[in-house]
């Protein structure tokens, strides 16, 4: 390309655009949340639509402890993006870990509150549309859990190797852009499944 | 032209040439597969979707043949749903859907001097998800002991409307193979919807300010994020389906208390805007075309913007139009009618602004330019039969006939194909060095534009006279039989004209003119590469102080900045 161009001094100015990281994850969530709203609207366009039991109102119990922790996970992630800001890689390690350790534990409750429903309720994915949509709903999310706690690993396992650096600080804060919004959807699940349809 | 008033330097290493032996063949070969270059992957997307618009192209004649008298029987009734099924599946997601990153891909890193898109392993990765989503499409006519049953391809319609899709009245797997292969094809155009967004926001080079972008990616950003509005709810009603299918799920089993009539919300909540995602890349295509060719630049350029982001914003809250004869409360009625209406009037901005552009302009009518002339007046035709139907009672007489058909197709081929064969006239020379030919360009538009009015003008009215989509063959006292005759020949003309087209783009790959940098004597950025555009693109990143970065370049002494 020719210099020719440049002949307005408007063109010296500095020159920022925003981050492709976050601009990406900002897509990708709000693509996310088009698939979470379809599954939100269908559970709640069927409350009180199955033809028989178990109802929520029988098997469901609120998950209180199960909720705190996955919403404190999003605290410990947020002190962790502190740390590495600031190069303080072994605290970060530690609220890392902490954050890895209570995401791990939700999925456990969960895990738990599955088996009773399926062993002491009967309720599966196909004894009634409750169960349909019950499933679905938290499975969706439970899934994207897991898809977010292997990410968490693998920065972990990187933290342990002695890999993670100050310089990767934003890419650090993309991802835990991504934790953010799976707890902030858990807020949005547990409304819908445990409040309004129970 | 224009291709030695300023300096650009050439390629800085030289093609030598090629000799077939094997090991040419296999490195030629790894070097697209395995490529991450936006400028490859561009031409990897045009060229699946331009050998799935022949494959699409080739079951619509067919649909034709066999509509063409009264009780035909070219094929049998079975394969006649797969043909529609997969004529509509195909047309949408295989070349709707991959147009669109084909030309951004190509042209935006260009346009706004990048090196490359914001992500390039996952712009391969999103190519190949889409590649393989659609032979996974294709395979069901063989897979799933297709070649040994009835066949195994979708045949449950492009919408797959609910109870047909659940195992009880679908037992072979047709609706898997339609769920599965686009959840696939979805995720890739997730993929590459998200790169378009973070190579238009954050790659831009020095003084390329958005209100200087050019309006082709303007308008691919907008798409793109309805994209990402638009595919997830699909892939989210394509999931449950699957859920019902295997999981013994009851999301749409009406006999344990679900709804069939939600996943039709579901599907024209994606399927609605889904028009809005192919047509605004079309339309993305003419805001560069017709500025060139009219010599002028384009007539307002933010309510060229504005109404692109108004028309993604409306398309939202549209989709009921599609289901006023499921029947909806009065209220639903008249909001969707509304809401329906509005979205000709960003249109309308648009059409008069193309119309202002091209007035008191030098117009040259090169081919693009004569798609793209084509393409303002067709789509406003098809616009006006879309506000007709947009009225509900008016769409309760007519609903699912073939004037319906003969409405959306004026959209998909009179507008969008018309501006796909323009930008491919207009960019060929950019991409392959090569000019292609004007004569069989000539032949080429005219014979389409032809064979188009025939088939799609003629198709209104045996809708008017009762005749509805989707039938396998009808009596020959309905009073439908000349105009289906007219429409099958207007059908077959323009497959002829696709087919110059076909020779065309190979002929002229190795007998067409040598197009120079600038044929079109263009202003946007792409113009100022060699053709075709070095791996790097530019040697040196650009610096724009306008819209029209190459008109300043060619014109010192009246730039564009003094007047923006």
């Amino acid at each position: 390309m020719s210099t020719a161009a440049i002949s307005q001094p408007a063109a010296e100015q500095d020159w920022v655009q925003p981050s492709k990281g976050r601009v990406a994850m900002f897509c990708l969530i709000i693509a996310e949340s088009a698939i979470f709203t379809i599954f939100v609207v269908a559970y709640v366009y069927n409350i009180g639509k199955s033809l028989y039991g178990p109802t929520p109102q029988q098997v469901l119990e609120v998950p209180i402890f199960n909720s705190i922790i996955l919403l404190s996970s999003s605290l410990t992630i947020w002190l962790a993006e502190r740390y590495i800001e600031h190069g303080k890689v072994k605290l970060f390690g530690l609220w890392w870990a902490l954050t890895f350790i209570l995401g791990a534990g939700f999925l456990v409750g969960t895990g738990i509150e599955w088996h009773k429903l399926i062993y002491h309720d009967g309720l599966t994915i196909s004894t009634n549309l409750f169960g349909t949509t019950f499933y679905s709903l938290v499975g969706l999310h439970a899934s994207h859990v897991i898809i977010g706690l292997c990410a968490l690993l693998i920065v972990l396992l990187f933290t342990i190797t002695g890999h993670v650096k100050e310089k990767h600080a934003e890419r650090i804060q993309v991802l835990a852009l991504y934790w953010h919004f799976v707890d902030a959807v858990w807020i949005v699940v547990f409304t819908v499944v445990y409040i309004i349809g129970r | 032209m224009a291709d030695s008033t300023y300096p650009i330097p050439g390629p800085l290493e030289t093609t030598r040439p090629r000799r077939w032996s094997q090991a040419a063949v296999l490195e030629w070969l790894n070097s697209w597969v395995t490529t991450v270059d936006h400028k490859k992957l561009g031409i990897l997307y045009m060229v699946y979707s331009i050998f799935f618009l022949l494959v699409g192209g080739a079951e619509a004649i067919a649909i034709r043949i066999q509509l063409f008298r009264p009780d035909m029987h070219f094929v049998s009734p079975q394969v006649y749903n797969r043909l529609f099924t997969m004529h509509g599946t195909t047309m949408v997601f295989l070349v709707g859907m991959t147009y669109i990153f084909g030309f951004a891909n190509y042209l935006i890193p260009l346009m706004i001097g990048a090196r490359d898109m914001a992500f390039p392993r996952l712009n391969a990765l999103s190519f190949w998800l889409t590649f393989f989503g659609g032979i996974l499409l294709y395979y069901s006519f063989i897979g799933g002991n297709g070649l040994y049953g009835a066949g195994n391809a979708p045949d449950t319609m492009w919408w797959a409307y609910s109870p047909l899709t659940e195992r009880a009245f679908s037992p072979g797997h047709s609706p898997d193979y339609w769920a599965l292969s686009l959840i696939v094809t979805g995720f890739g155009t997730i993929g590459a919807s998200i790169n378009v967004i973070a190579t238009a926001l954050c790659m831009r080079c020095k003084g390329m300010t958005l209100m200087r972008l050019p309006l082709l990616v303007w308008l691919n950003v907008v798409t793109s994020f309805l994209a990402l509005l638009t595919i997830t709810p699909l892939t989210a009603a394509q999931v449950m389906l699957l859920i019902d299918r295997y999981l013994g799920g009851h999301f749409f089993d009406t006999q344990a208390g679900g709804s069939a009539v939600i996943w039709a919300h579901f599907f024209w909540i994606f399927g609605h805007p889904e028009v809005y995602v192919l047509v605004l890349p079309a339309f993305a295509i003419a805001n560069e075309v017709i500025p060139v060719f009219s010599r002028k630049a384009i007539f307002g350029y933010p309510a060229m913007a504005a109404a692109s982001v108004g028309i993604a914003f409306v398309s939202l809250g549209v989709w009921a139009h599609h289901m006023f004869t499921i029947g909806m409360t009065s209220v639903g009625n008249a909001f969707f009618v509304l809401s329906t209406m509005l979205v000709g009037i960003p249109t309308g901005i648009k059409i008069f602004n193309w119309v202002a552009t091209m007035w008191g302009g030098k117009i040259r009518f090169a081919t693009p330019m004569l798609f793209c002339t084509a393409f303002v007046v067709q789509f406003l035709l098809a616009g006006l039969t879309g506000i007709m139907l947009s009225v509900a009672p008016w769409d309760w007489q007519l609903h699912n006939s073939y004037f319906v058909i003969a409405h959306f197709h004026y959209v998909l081929v009179g507008a969008i194909v018309f501006c796909i064969f323009g930008g491919i006239y207009y960019w060929y020379p950019k991409v392959t060095g090569r000019m292609l030919s004007e004569t069989l360009g000539k032949w080429h538009f005219w014979l389409f534009v032809i064979g188009f009015h025939v088939t799609f003008d003629f198709m209104h009215i045996p809708g008017i006279l009762g005749m509805p989509r989707s039938i396998y063959t009808y009596p020959a006292d309905r009073g439908w039989t000349g105009w289906n005759e007219i429409v099958s020949i207007g059908g077959v003309i323009q497959a002829i004209a696709v087919l110059i087209f076909a020779v065309n783009l190979v002929r002229s790959y190795f007998k067409g003119k040598i197009a120079g940098n600038d044929p079109w004597d263009a202003w946007t950025l792409e113009w100022a590469t060699p053709s075709p555009p070095p791996v790097y693109n530019f040697a040196t990143d650009p610096v724009v102080t306008s819209r029209r970065p190459l008109w300043d370049l060619k014109h010192p002494e009246d730039p564009d900045w003094k007047y923006e």
